[in-house]
Parts: structure tokens; sequence; C-alpha cells
């Protein structure tokens, strides 16, 4: 098989000390073992997220995200561009669909990214490192290379809101999405039933509303806990932080007892491919993955 | 009020539809609503308590003409942007951005509700990832806690301690980046050229005055 | 007629021959069932076991024939002699399918299966082989009542099929309500706007076909006679009244508006108040540019009020939803944004109801700026030059108002049926009693007749809801209880025109199925094709009418000596006048108090200390029957005590089957038959009630025997209750044992 080739897009919070480094590290090492060759499209920008729609307006947050499929485009012809935040993803599918549909907002678009130096002809495919790894590769690949399946883990998939709407997971119903439970199978662990997959964790409000994003939180852990579950996979940073870090103050608020690690799919595969603690960015977390850092170590 | 609320009011009168049909994000969608009220009940914030107006309400009273009573509310402020709403609509309305429409358009009027956390939180976001072209984190919490002064700030920070301690001991928060260290775009100068642009583009096909 | 030679054909095929000793039944069949011939079979329905049978008729004069195999529902085409009588023993679906194959329950099986050959034996023995209804027309001309979008499009499908219509129209120009309408609903892709009524278009198809003849201007005066041969009058203004034969008759009568001058509140009386078709008035004058209103004004601004004086809890006004007012309102306000866009176009709806593809139309209104709120209108006033709306904000849930140049009230639709026939009838009564007013009101009723027919229970089709005409919505739509007469459009019940066209449609199909059945002698629906019909020994006859007041389908007239004259052709072949007669004088050749009586005669009742009751079920044949049947196929099994006996309707048990029964030792009898009422579900309409009305009476005679009341179970069975029916019966049996066996047996 052809070495697959994407251009990269990380985004803020995968970058080295932000606060999904961890994701950034064994995306890293899981694209390694998968022979996918990622390039980091030069200089790419913020997406700005959902969160700045107010203060942002509607053609300047798609200007910039143009101006990532420009730069794709001129520096890595043809290649597709690849998400691993969920909120990236979302910006960039949601900016390239507007920019499609309305001729004018193209035709602004180009206005303004003209005083960056830019244009836009193309814009290039955009996913989700989850779809290159089902899509592209597919679920048999992807076991093929398991070396130490994650046998009697017990793993709540929490899917979460942006990487399922609007758009989601091609195939994927928006109410029971079911490819990070199969994932988690590939890599040898059990799915457990778990009925807080698509709910929100309040994303950005976490900031600004935090009474109500902990609310939230508090029954997606709970709903883990309920489920037998040892620890929480997500594909989505903004998602892995909220359920991770507010643990501690959602014990005070509720007198609850939650610590329960909170992981990305891509350090499950790696430490199913054989990689160390280090290369799956285990060393990143707040609540620590024992069982995952016991067996990488094994 | 500011300049522009008394502009819009004078350019549409009494159709409120018709302003936000034309200033709001998808405003255009707000009349096929068919008040089924799905996304009502789909919003994971509109609980303990709901929305003073949740998402069906507001599309009535933007029909009904209450324009004071929508630009004022809080309730678009609490949309998360989980887009449950969005896709569960068996009307097909992209309620997310409608709701975010409504709620930009409330802040450009100088509506929207004073110190809204929200709105504090969407201006520094995006000023904070516009500067360099990326967000810096430690930046950008640290204007959050002390947007209401220093004392209350040091009393967030204190609160969020732990929460700060675990992310820098896993490696996850980078200190770097309060003193102004941390990723930047080297084209941040185009950048800000573009978005200036794009604003100014933006006012001349709403025709607001920039 | 031939002398009466009778066979038993025992089956073994489907496991019969494995699960029950076939030779007993053999001997059961010879010795208790005297038949003449008795032989088994392997595989009874296969080609050479009804070469068995066909042999036996045509070489041995075997005119009898009994079936002990499957059920009577099961093999028809098989077992289709229709020279002969036949009986069918139910063993399979009613024996061992309802029974499990072990070896407690093989005795008790085996003379499950004997009982149910001694039956089929005792009633072919009492049945006859119909000959067909001698007093048949043959006209084939369809009539259709009514001129609007129902009854052109009833006149031209039949026309269409190859049959002579006559059409009549009271007014002096077809279309009907539909030719008021400046545009109609959308019936077809995209469901975008308003399309053209479609009524010249269908009066040029009228014109140009030779099978249709129109009397415009014209009434009935009288419809006499039955389906296939009625004479009906036709009475044109100012002109000779002509008679016609008639085969078929389809109402299509309409609607009125109801009228708004109930609705003072939402502003009957007011200038810039108008009710739907008033606005298609003014659309039509506007003729397609601005819509004025009656003084000249340019409406710039419009409300819609949705259910006005309908939907009505109070019953003050129609308790009932129109079904079209929704989307015509729809229609209504895209004439005002199609003229100028800039008009204010406001639909006040408590529930928008535009099902199917209206969807579509709805939100085209929409996209074109149509404002829908949800809202309860309390009252429109006069203000200023136009009107003030105040209604209840449902969704704010706050007291508001709105102002409009003008108002358009959704009133609802009011069939145009004729004389309610209990309210005539009893009026009736009152003025043979004398009463001067009753009198009036009598002449009053009877000049809104729409068919004037001369039959002994009233001049117009039966009312079922509401004063629309009698049908079943989901089972037998287009039905009523006149046979070969049908409804069609919103005299049957509310409806749009697109909806009134497959109406008419489906009533043009049966009408030509119901005349072609006259025709030959046969039934209509639902025992459509039966032959039999009932006669009655007159000699008998007490002259109680019993049998012509409760008719269903007004079948039976008098005579001039005041007994029953029997229109066979009208008659449905329920058998309710066969359940109705004290003194059991009708009957039906191979359906009579004989068939199933010798059946209930037959059955082998063991001592009061075998520990063996019995339980008689008379099960209704169009939904209790098929679902035993069902059950069995599903091998739900159920008690062995019980034996079932198929009846027509409920409306056919004849009290005496059950006073016998009793009298002669069973233990308890059920009845099983359809719902009856507001949501009846008898395939005679009435059947069920009447038959559960009678039943009622019985309790006297279970007191005078001093029998427990328990000892007679009515109950209601849907065809689908499958899986509850076996449980109700065992819990009966369970009932019957706890209150011990009859003290009747062995006496």
């Amino acid at each position: 098989m052809a070495k697959k080739e994407y251009a990269f897009y990380p985004g803020c919070s995968s970058q080295k000390g932000a606060s999904a480094s961890n994701y950034l590290v064994s995306v890293e090492s899981m694209c390694k073992t998968l022979d996918i060759k990622m390039t980091e499209i030069p200089d790419w920008n913020c997406c700005a997220a959902s969160i700045s729609y107010a203060e942002a307006g509607n053609l300047p947050r798609h200007v910039l995200n143009a101006r990532n499929f420009a730069l794709a485009a001129d520096n890595l012809p043809g290649q597709d561009i690849v998400a691993t935040c969920a909120a990236c993803w979302l910006g960039a599918r949601e900016s390239k669909e507007r920019l499609e549909h309305s001729s004018v907002l193209l035709e602004d678009t180009n206005t303004a990214l003209k005083e960056a130096g830019l244009n836009i002809k193309v814009i290039p495919e955009i996913k989700h490192m989850v779809e290159v790894l089902i899509e592209d590769l597919g679920y048999s690949e992807l076991a093929s290379h398991v070396k130490k399946p994650l046998a009697g883990m017990k793993i709540a998939g929490y899917v979460g809101c942006q990487t399922n709407r609007p758009f989601g997971i091609h195939g994927e119903s928006f109410e029971n999405p079911m490819y990070l439970d199969k994932l988690i199978e590939t890599v040898g662990a059990e799915p457990t039933p778990y009925d807080q997959k698509v709910t929100c964790c309040g994303g950005a409000l976490a900031f600004s509303e935090p009474e109500k994003a902990q609310a939230q939180i508090k029954d997606i852990i709970e709903s883990a806990y309920d489920s037998g579950a040892d620890m929480v996979v997500t594909p989505c940073p903004l998602c892995q932080a909220n359920v991770e870090v507010y643990q501690g103050q959602i014990n005070k608020r509720y007198g609850t007892k939650f610590n329960i690690p909170v992981l990305y799919y891509s350090q499950l595969m790696v430490v199913a491919y054989g990689g160390s603690a280090k290369d799956a960015g285990l060393n990143g977390q707040v609540i620590r993955a024992r069982k995952l850092e016991d067996l990488a170590g094994k | 009020m500011s300049d522009m609320n008394q502009q819009m009011t004078t350019r549409y009168k009494n159709n409120f539809l018709k302003e936000i049909e034309q200033q709001a994000e998808m405003g255009d969608w707000v009349k096929m609503c068919m008040q089924c009220g799905v996304c009502s009940g789909s919003c994971p914030t509109n609980f303990h308590p709901g929305w003073a107006h949740p998402p069906q309400e507001i599309f009535m009273m933007i029909r009904a003409g209450k324009r004071d009573e929508v630009l004022d509310s809080q309730s678009m402020w609490m949309c998360t942007s989980c887009y449950n709403c969005y896709v569960r609509c068996p009307r097909k309305l992209p309620i997310t951005h409608i709701m975010h429409g409504i709620a930009e358009y409330a802040y450009r009027l100088g509506r929207a509700p004073k110190g809204q956390p929200t709105l504090h939180l969407s201006k520094t976001f995006w000023n904070n990832c516009t500067k360099s072209g990326r967000t810096n984190e430690v930046q950008l919490t640290q204007t959050l806690y002390f947007k209401d002064g220093i004392v209350s700030g040091i009393k967030k920070a204190l609160v969020m301690q732990d929460v700060a301690i675990g992310l820098v001991k896993a490696g996850r928060l980078n200190i770097m980046e309060a003193l102004g260290g941390g990723h930047k775009c080297k084209g941040a100068k185009g950048i800000h050229a573009m978005l200036a642009k794009a604003r100014e583009l933006e006012n001349q096909r709403k025709g607001r005055a920039a | 007629m031939a002398e009466m030679k009778t066979a038993a054909y025992i089956c073994k095929g489907c496991e019969l021959g494995v699960r029950l000793d076939a030779a007993a039944l053999v001997k059961v069949a010879t010795k208790d069932g005297k038949m003449n011939l008795v032989r088994e079979h392997d595989f009874l329905c296969s080609a050479d076991g009804v070469a068995m049978i066909r042999n036996d008729i045509d070489n041995e004069a075997v005119n009898h024939v009994a079936i002990c195999a499957c059920s009577r529902r099961a093999k028809t085409e098989a077992f289709n002699f229709p020279t002969v009588a036949i009986s069918r023993g139910n063993l399979r679906e009613g024996v061992i399918w309802i029974r499990p194959d072990t070896d407690e329950a093989r005795e008790t099986t085996q003379e499950m299966a004997e009982d149910y050959v001694r039956m089929a034996c005792a009633e072919v023995k009492a049945m006859k082989v119909p000959e067909g209804n001698p007093n048949t027309g043959t006209s084939k001309t369809l009539l259709v009542v009514g001129g609007g979008m129902s009854g052109m499009t009833a006149a031209l499908e039949s026309a269409k099929a190859g049959y002579k219509v006559v059409l009549i129209e009271k007014t002096g120009a077809l279309g009907g309500m539909a030719a008021k309408l400046w545009r109609r609903i959308p019936n077809r892709e995209p469901f975008k706007a308003p399309m053209d009524n479609g009524v010249a278009d269908l009066v040029a198809q009228i014109d140009a076909d030779a099978n249709i003849k129109v009397y415009l201007n014209a009434v009935i005066a009288k419809t006499a006679g039955a389906p296939g041969r009625f004479k009906v009058d036709v009475a044109v203004e100012s002109g000779p009244t002509v008679t016609e034969d008639i085969g078929a008759i389809i109402q299509a009568t309409g609607f009125t508006p109801y009228d708004m001058a109930k609705l003072p509140n939402l502003g009957a009386g007011q200038a810039n108040v108008v009710d739907q078709l008033g606005l298609e008035s003014l659309a039509r004058a506007a003729n397609g540019g601005p819509i004025k209103r009656a003084d000249g004004k340019e409406v710039k601004s419009v409300v819609f009020v949705q259910c006005a004086g309908q939907r009505d809890a109070t019953k003050e006004h129609l308790e009932y939803c129109s079904g079209h007012c929704c989307a015509t309102s729809v229609k209504q306000a895209m004439y005002f944004k199609d003229a100028n866009p800039d008009v204010d176009t406001v639909v006040l709806y408590t529930d928008l109801r535009m099902p199917g593809n209206n969807e579509d139309f709805y939100r085209a209104a929409q996209n074109k700026g149509v404002i829908f709120s949800k809202g309860a209108v309390a009252n429109v006033s006069a203000s200023g030059n136009g009107c003030t709306v105040k209604f209840k904000d449902l969704i704010l849930n706050e007291e508001t108002s709105t102002d409009a140049d003008l108002v358009v009230l959704a009133t609802g639709m009011v069939p145009t049926t004729g004389p309610d026939l209990d309210q005539l009838n009893e009026t009736n009564r009152l003025a043979e009693g004398g009463d001067a007013t009753a009198k009036e009101q009598v002449v009053q009723m009877m000049s809104k007749s729409v068919l004037n027919l001369d039959y002994r229970q009233g001049p117009d089709v039966p009312q079922f809801k509401h004063g629309f005409n009698d049908s079943h919505f989901i089972c037998f739509p287009y039905e009523t209880r006149r046979t070969a007469i049908y409804a069609a459009g919103p005299v049957r019940r509310p409806m749009d025109i697109a909806q009134a066209q497959e109406d008419a449609t489906g009533a043009a199909m049966k009408a030509i199925q119901a005349m072609e059945n006259a025709g030959l002698g046969r039934a209509a629906h639902p025992r459509s094709g039966d032959l039999s019909f009932p006669t009655a020994r007159l000699e008998g006859c007490t002259q109680c009418k019993r049998c012509t007041v409760e008719c269903p389908f007004g079948a039976i007239d008098e005579d001039e000596k005041r007994f029953p004259l029997f229109n066979e052709s009208r008659c449905r072949r329920c058998g309710t006048c066969m359940g109705a007669c004290p003194v059991r004088v009708i009957s039906f050749e191979n359906y009579s108090v004989n068939t199933v009586g010798a059946q209930i005669k037959a059955v082998d009742i063991p001592d009061e200390f075998s520990e063996k009751p019995r339980v008689l079920i008379l099960a209704c044949e169009n939904d209790a029957y098929p679902a035993l049947d069902m059950a069995g196929m599903n091998r739900n099994a159920y008690d062995p005590f019980v034996r079932v006996i198929p009846v027509r309707c409920l409306g056919s048990v004849n009290t005496i089957w059950i006073t016998d029964a009793l009298n002669s030792g069973y233990d308890g009898v059920m009845l099983m038959g359809c719902k009856h009422g507001e949501q009846y579900q008898c395939h005679f309409v009435k059947g069920s009630e009447l038959g559960r009305y009678r039943m009622s009476k019985i309790y006297d005679t279970l007191k005078g025997m001093n029998l427990e009341e328990d000892r007679l179970m009515d109950l209601e069975v849907a065809i689908t209750d499958i899986e509850t029916l076996p449980k109700k019966i065992n819990d009966y049996a369970a009932r019957i044992v706890e209150m011990g066996m009859s003290p009747f047996k062995g006496l």
C-alpha cells in the first residue's frame, strides 16, 4: 500500500506544552506505526472555534479558515487536510461548506485573503483523524498492528458533540454513533454500554458558565462509572480536558469521588501497538491511567 | 443604545423578522420554524434552570416583533454549540448558527446583557487567537479570570489552582506563554490585514456603518 | 330435488393422521353422523383427494359433503364444489394446532375432533344448496348524485370503465363548490403554489363522453327498487319527470360551509370579516391582481383564523376538524403574497394540520413570508378601518392582539346528507299521533331528502357521526347501510378536493362491483359472491316487524298484508333478521336456526362426574373465527372443552341456540363478536350491537333456569386478538370449573 500523505492541521491545543499536547504525541506515534505521513500545514492558524462567533461575526471566521485552505493547497497540493481536534475539523468543514455554497461569500473571502497575499481556488477535503483511520485504512488494517491487546479493560467511548454533529462520521447516527466502540474493540478492550455517549460536555461554556457545564460533565462521568468503565476515551481535545480536569471541582461541588482517567483513542492505539507510556503521552494525564501504563510497561 | 441600534430600528421600522433575516447569520431560516419544540427539548443547557426563551420561543418572538425582549435576552448566550438542536430539527433549521447569529447581532447593536460571561469569553478568545494567529491558552485563561478586577481574578485563580497545577504537572500548561512566549504565526500581520478587510466587507454587505 | 346423499371425508394430512385416531373418526361419522359414505384420505386437498370427492359427487350422487380437515377458511379453492352443500369440520386449526402433543392431552384432543366430526355431519344434513337470488335486476347504469368534483370524478371513472352514467346536479352548472374557488390546493409536484381548480377540464371531459347523461337543475323525486333494478324519478326544473333504470348509486352531494353568522364573537356580520368561500370570491374578482375588500380598499394585512366554529369542545359549534381548512388558508395567504409580497399575512392556528404533501405547501408558504402563529382567537372586533383580532399566543403564553384590514374565518364543512333518519322516525311517530308541529317538521325534513328512497326505513342513507354518511374508514370506506348506494367526497367525511377525487374513484369501483353482483343474484360486501338469501315461512309469521326494523341495510319492506317483503338484492346476508325472529321462521338455505342448532345438539355432553365440561363458542366469522384460526397457526393452545361454531354475525344469533345449549347440559356459552358503538368494527355495522342487545335479555332466562349469569359470556373480539383470545378462553374455562358443572346434564 502506498504511503498515505496528508496536510496536517494539529490545532492550537495540540501544540507542544498546550492542553492537548499528549494527544499530539500519541497521534505522531500512531501514525508512525500505521505508516501515515503527516506534513504540518506551514504557518497554519487558529480556526477560531465556535465560541468566537460573537466577536468574529461570519466572514472573518471563514476567512481565517480559508487562509489554512490556501496554505494547504499551495504548499501540499492534492493532499486532504487532516485535523485531530474536533473544533478545528468542524470549523474548517463548516467554512468549506459555506464557501462552496455561496459565490458571494467566496468572492468576499478571496478579497480579504488578498490582504495576506493568498487566494483559494480549490478547497481541499477536510478529514478528522478518525476518518483517516476508519475510512482510509479500515478497522482490519488498524487491528493488524495490535501487539498488546487491551484485554480486560472496560472503556466508555465518549464521542461528544463536535466530531458527531452536525457532520459526524460517514454512516454513523447522531444519536448512537458506533465508531468509537468499534475502535475500542479493535484494540482488544471492551466498550461499555454508555448512555451519555453524545452528551455535551459544556464546551467553551466550561469557562463562562461553569455551573451548567459541570452539571453536564458530572452526568457524563457518573454514567461512565455506572457502565462499569475503567476509563473514558474520546476523540475531542475539549471533551478530554473538560471531563478530566474538572473532576476535582465536581467532587467538591457534589461530594462525589470521581477519579477516572480520560484518554484519546490514539493513546489506546499506541499502547496496543506496543508503544511506551511516553509514546502514548500517558505522562500527560492529569488523572493517571495506571492500567494502561502497566500494560505499556510490560 | 448604540447608533447602530438606532439606525436599524429606523431602517426596519416594525419588521423585526425582516431585520433578523437580513442582519443575523442564518436569520432567513427563522420563518421556516414550525413550532414543534424539538430544539428546546434537545438543548443541554435548557434545563435546571431552562433558558428564559428556548429557541422555539425566540423564533416565535421574532415573528411577533418582540425586538427588545429578544435582543436583550440572556437565552441565546447559553448555547454550547453542541449542535443537538441542529441535527434534530425536522425542518432542518441551522438552529445553532441562528442562535449565534442573533446573539452576535444583539452584541453589535449594543443590546447584549451587560457583563454577559459567554460574550466576554467570545471576545477574549477571538482577540487572543487572532493576535498571533494561534491561541495562547495561558493568556486566555488569565484574561478570563481577571475580567472583573485583580481581587476577583486571584480568587478565581485560587479556586482553579488545582486544575492549573494538574495541567502544569502533566506538561499541558506552558508557563512560558504567560511571558509572551508560545506559538505564533509568522504571517500574523497578513492575518490582521485580511481580518480587517473581512470585517469591512461584512459591514458593507449588511449595510452597517463601519 | 334429488334425494339427500351424504358423505364425510376424514383428512389425515398435516399431521392429522398422527395426532388423531382417524379410524375412530370414521366410526363417529358413520355411527353418530349417520353419513351414507365415509372415506379417509392421507392428503385430502391434493389433486387425488379432490378427485375422490369429485368422483363421489359425479358418480355416487353425493350432494351433501362434510369435509373434516382444516378450517373453512383454508383450502377454499380445492374444496370448491358449488353444486353441493358443504360443511367443514375444523380438525387442524381448531383441534390439533391448539392442543399440545402430549400423552395427557391425547384423549381430550381426540374427543374434540370427534365432536367436530359429529357437528360437521349434523350441519351438512341441515343445509341446502343455495340456488341464488331469482329476483335480480340487470341495469348496469350508475346514478351519480351531485355534479361537484366528487360526482364528476365518479361519473368519469365509471364511464372510463365502460359503464353508463346518469349524473344529476341540482344547480344549473357542473362544478359544485370547486367552481367557486379561484385556485385549488396543489395535488402534484412541487406542491408549492395554488393550482387551477380543474373544473373546466372535468366538465369538458363529461360533455365529450357519450356514456354520461347529465341532468342540470334536477333532483331525485323518488328512488324505488333494489340494486340492479332501481327506478329513479328525476325531477327537472320546468320539465317532465323522467324515470331512469339504475343499477347502483353514488351520493356525492358535498357540503355547505358552516354558517358564520353563528360566530358573532369572531366577527360575523362585520364588513371586513369573510369566510373562506367569501375570500375565494374576492380573489376571483381580483383575478390575480391585488385583492380588495368589499368596500374597494386594497388589503394590506390579513389574518386567517383557523378552526372558526370547529373542533369546538363546548359542542355549540362543529365538534370535528374539516381537514382541508389549514391548507386552504395557506393557499389563500399565497393569493395575497403572490400578488404582493408586502401584504402581511398571518395565520392563527392551534394545530396546523397539513397531511401528506401539504407539508411542502406549508413550507412554501413560510418561504413566501406567510407568518404562522400558534394562537387561540378569542375575539374579532371592528376597529378603525379594519379589525382587531384578540388571541392568546400559545407559545409565549400571553394575551395579545393584532390588527388587519381583513379577517378570514376558516369555518368547517357541513355535509349535505338529507334528514337524520332517527330524528325523522321520531318526528314521524309524533306526527302520526296527531302532533301538528311534528307534521310540519316532517314536511320540512322530507324537503331536504336527497335520494327520496322508497324504503321502509326512511328516505336517505343513515348517518353516522356529526351528520356524515355512515362508513367504516379503514375496513370499508364508501359503504353505506344501503346496499349499492355509496357515499363519496365530503358527504362521507370532511376532506379536500384531492381526497374527494380519490374517494369518488373508490366509490365508483365499489358501485360497479355491487351492480355486477346484483345482476348475478349474489351478495355484495362483505359476503361478496354469496348466493344464499333469506326466506321466511310466512304462515308462521306474527308480523312483529322486528326483522324489518332491525335489518341494518333496510332490505326488508312490508307487503300490503304487512308481512315482511325481502328485497334480496339489498340484503347483505348477515342474518340479523334470522337472529331477531322470535318465531324462527326466517332462514337461509345454508345457514339457519337448524344448521347451528343441529351442531349444538351433535356435541357429546359427558355426565357431570366426568370433569369434562363443555363450553359452546359462537364466533363471528369476520373477526373472531379468523382470530381463533390464527391462534391455531401460532400454536397458541386453549382449553379442550370448548366447541366453536362460526356465525355470520352476532346479529344472526338466535337466543334459542343459547337456551337450548344450556338446557342440554352445556356448562357455558361464549359469544365472540365485533366491537360495536361509535368505533364499531362490525362488518354489518349494527349486527353486533343488535345481537348484544338481544343477548342482554337472556340473563332473565338464566335466572329463571336458576343458572349463574356467568354461564353466558359476551366477548368483544378483534381479528388481532391472536395472543389474548386463547387466554380469555382459558380464563372462562377456569371460571366454569369454579362455578361447577351445569345441573342440566343428562336431563
